[in-house]
């Protein structure tokens, strides 16, 4: 195995762990702050669709990302309605949102365009294009930093950024701001946070929607951002939920969430790429052991074979001020 | 006593209109896992029923299954309605079918892409690896590393006869090549996974493929779509999908699927029903490959004798491309 493939793995990898790890850090939010999210699915779903709509319309990747954005962070709000305002099941209220998302889409879709819940291929400006770094095509030829730097850093399309540069964000978000210190004392204690003077009810409602804004960026990078070039019917593939286990994973850390992520998305980009690998000539890996090793690792993880995950001591449990 | 009369009357009268309703022409066709829309196999058998509405301005019925366990419930549905013919579109109703049409004898049933050995069933099936073979040969000529790639949807045995057919005219016209090939998955969802289908493409791009053949589906979206970003080519399926990225797609291996659904329905409407194995092979132009004014700079002359030439040998028996599901297995790869 030589560099040159090294990075075509690593590349790859990054274009697949970026919604996943967009959702994960949605997760964090919202759990961080005790609102379980088994939603994740259904907003990015909803935000895929709604961005590749609206992009084919107006031709335009930013509007088409407002637009997800936005489809997204109604949804929350309804799981915020739910689960905050009228106290109810976070769990059922999450797969409400899964199953109104996967019908909605198809239904609207096909209202609108006719193409069996599709939307129109999308060209030109109603994508994300790629954005080469400067230099790189200068610095290719350079040996190891070259195709490090042209291939793997430099080529993928802004969301990509944007979904890596969301891990420090997040991180000092909740770790040096004193709305983070809030926002992870409201998931722990809300009865001190409370107690304290801060509304339990308002930094609740915030983790909410920002998890609804990062859901919707990851949404648009699917039908914005790859190869797909629009909407398709249940697009997300169960992201959602590999994002959960990646965040169970990383024990609700944003910097270890950025490595569970990638390891997903590293291990779907090998299952990609190496479809039957040999193993030395005495057995044969067969592909669909390869494609199904992400769900297994999530299987694996979620019986608890990394050490003790400790959710969140407040997570979903409505708040209620008095008994 | 009067009411009794009544009631036999009403059953007498039933049971006179099922069994006229098998005798009419009510045309149905289901479609298979990735919609009607699919750009591709079912939007072929889509257009053939539509085309034929349009000509002869007869209604027919569709449905889009959503899940396995609808097949053959969509087809008991559809024969018990009275609907003749129902034809199916996708190799995975064999079983569903042959259930089905023993129970409905006087329902004219069309099953594309598959054969059921039924008396009144009519198989369609298309001598794809002999249209694969010619979009090899085009693949071949076009490619200027030397390296192609093939992106299946499932992996099944029909995916891989569309693979072996085109890897056969890579190898018989550049005999050097290499060819990539990849499954998108082994369930019915990779009929649909247009991102996973772009990934593999540019996996294959980036090992130096420069002419990339996608035979799946829906995913073949992503693909067509992934080799135009990078600047390469790729070869379509089904229908002629050269539209979809200009300058890009080379060429699509068309598969007539639309003339068989058309087929169906007209030869019912006239009565001249034929039930058993209909092969759609080069010489009753079931299958071929698509030139419009969306490709044409891309096939030279030269391209575009070699591959007449190929097709003429094809027919004439001079060339005998390898089925792979004659035997299950692939001479070359």
């Amino acid at each position: 195995m030589d560099i040159d493939v090294i990075i075509q793995l690593l590349d790859s990898t990054m274009r697949l762990s970026t919604p996943l790890l967009l959702a994960c850090l949605a997760g964090l939010f919202s759990e961080r702050a005790g609102i379980f999210d088994i939603g994740l699915e259904g907003k990015m779903l909803g935000a895929a669709f709604m961005a590749g709509a609206v992009a084919a319309v107006t031709g335009s990747a930013w509007i088409g990302l407002l637009a997800g954005v936005g489809t997204s962070l109604f949804l929350a709000l309804i799981h915020g309605f739910a689960s905050i305002t009228l106290k109810g099941n976070q769990l059922i209220s999450g797969v409400a949102i899964n199953f109104f998302a996967s019908g909605m889409t198809a239904l609207i879709g096909q209202n609108w365009f006719r193409q069996g819940g599709q939307t129109p291929a999308l060209r030109g400006d109603a994508r994300f294009q790629s954005l080469d770094w400067p230099g790189a095509s200068a610095l290719a030829d350079v040996p190891l930093i070259g195709p490090i730097y042209s291939d793997l850093i430099s080529g993928h399309n802004l969301l990509v950024y944007v979904a890596f540069l969301a891990v420090p964000a997040t991180w000092w978000v909740l770790y040096r701001t004193r709305f983070g210190l809030r926002l992870r004392a409201v998931g722990e204690n809300p009865g001190a946070v409370d107690t304290a003077g801060v509304s339990v009810i308002r930094l609740r409602y915030s983790a909410v929607l920002i998890c609804g804004l990062l859901c919707g960026v990851a949404g648009a990078y699917l039908s914005l951002g790859t190869s797909a070039a629009g909407f398709v019917k249940d697009m997300t593939a169960g992201k959602g939920f590999i994002a959960l286990a990646a965040l169970i994973f990383a024990k609700w850390k944003p910097w270890n969430a950025l490595w569970a992520c990638l390891l997903f998305g590293l291990l779907e980009a090998i299952g990609n790429k190496y479809q039957n690998i040999d193993f030395f000539g005495l057995f044969i890996v067969p592909v669909q052991f390869m494609q199904a090793l992400p769900y297994i690792l999530t299987v694996v993880i979620l019986a608890g074979f990394v050490g003790k995950a400790i959710p969140p001591k407040a997570g979903g449990v409505p708040y209620t001020k008095e008994r | 006593m009067k009411f009794t009369q009544t009631l036999v009357g009403a059953a007498a009268l039933l049971g006179l209109s099922t069994g006229a309703f098998a005798e009419e022409f009510n045309p149905a066709v289901i479609f298979d896992m990735g919609g009607k829309f699919d750009k591709s196999f079912n939007e072929a058998a889509y257009n053939g029923a539509e085309r034929f509405k349009e000509e002869k301005g007869v209604e027919y019925r569709e449905f889009e299954i959503q899940s396995e366990s609808q097949r053959e419930q969509a087809l008991r549905r559809f024969a018990q309605q009275g609907n003749n013919p129902v034809v199916v579109a996708g190799f995975a109703y064999g079983a569903a079918m042959d259930t089905v049409a023993s129970e409905f004898p006087d329902t004219d049933f069309v099953i594309i892409d598959m054969v059921v050995d039924q008396p009144n069933v009519r198989s369609v099936v298309f001598n794809e690896h002999e249209g694969s073979y010619l979009v090899g040969v085009l693949a071949a000529m076009a490619s200027e590393s030397g390296k192609v790639g093939f992106i299946g949807g499932m992996d099944i045995p029909l995916i891989r006869k569309f693979a072996c057919g085109y890897v056969q005219g890579v190898k018989d016209t550049n005999p050097d090549a290499e060819v990539f090939q990849n499954m998108t998955g082994t369930t019915a969802a990779a009929w649909n996974d247009p991102v996973r289908g772009g990934e593999l493409t540019k996996a294959q791009i980036d090992q130096g493929a420069d002419v990339i053949y996608a035979a799946a589906g829906g995913t073949g979206r992503g693909v067509l779509q992934a080799a135009a970003d990078a600047g390469v080519k790729s070869i379509g399926v089904d229908s002629n999908q050269n539209y979809m990225q200009p300058g890009s797609v080379l060429t699509s291996m068309l598969k007539r699927v639309d003339n068989a659904v058309y087929q169906a329905f007209a030869d019912v409407e006239a009565g001249a029903f034929t039930p058993g194995i209909q092969v759609m092979g080069l010489a009753e132009d079931g299958v071929g490959y698509a030139v419009d004014e969306h490709n044409e700079a891309l096939i030279s002359d030269e391209m575009r004798a070699a591959v007449e030439d190929a097709k003429a040998k094809i027919i004439s028996g001079e060339i005998t491309v390898h089925d792979f599901m004659s035997d299950n297995s692939c001479p070359v790869s």
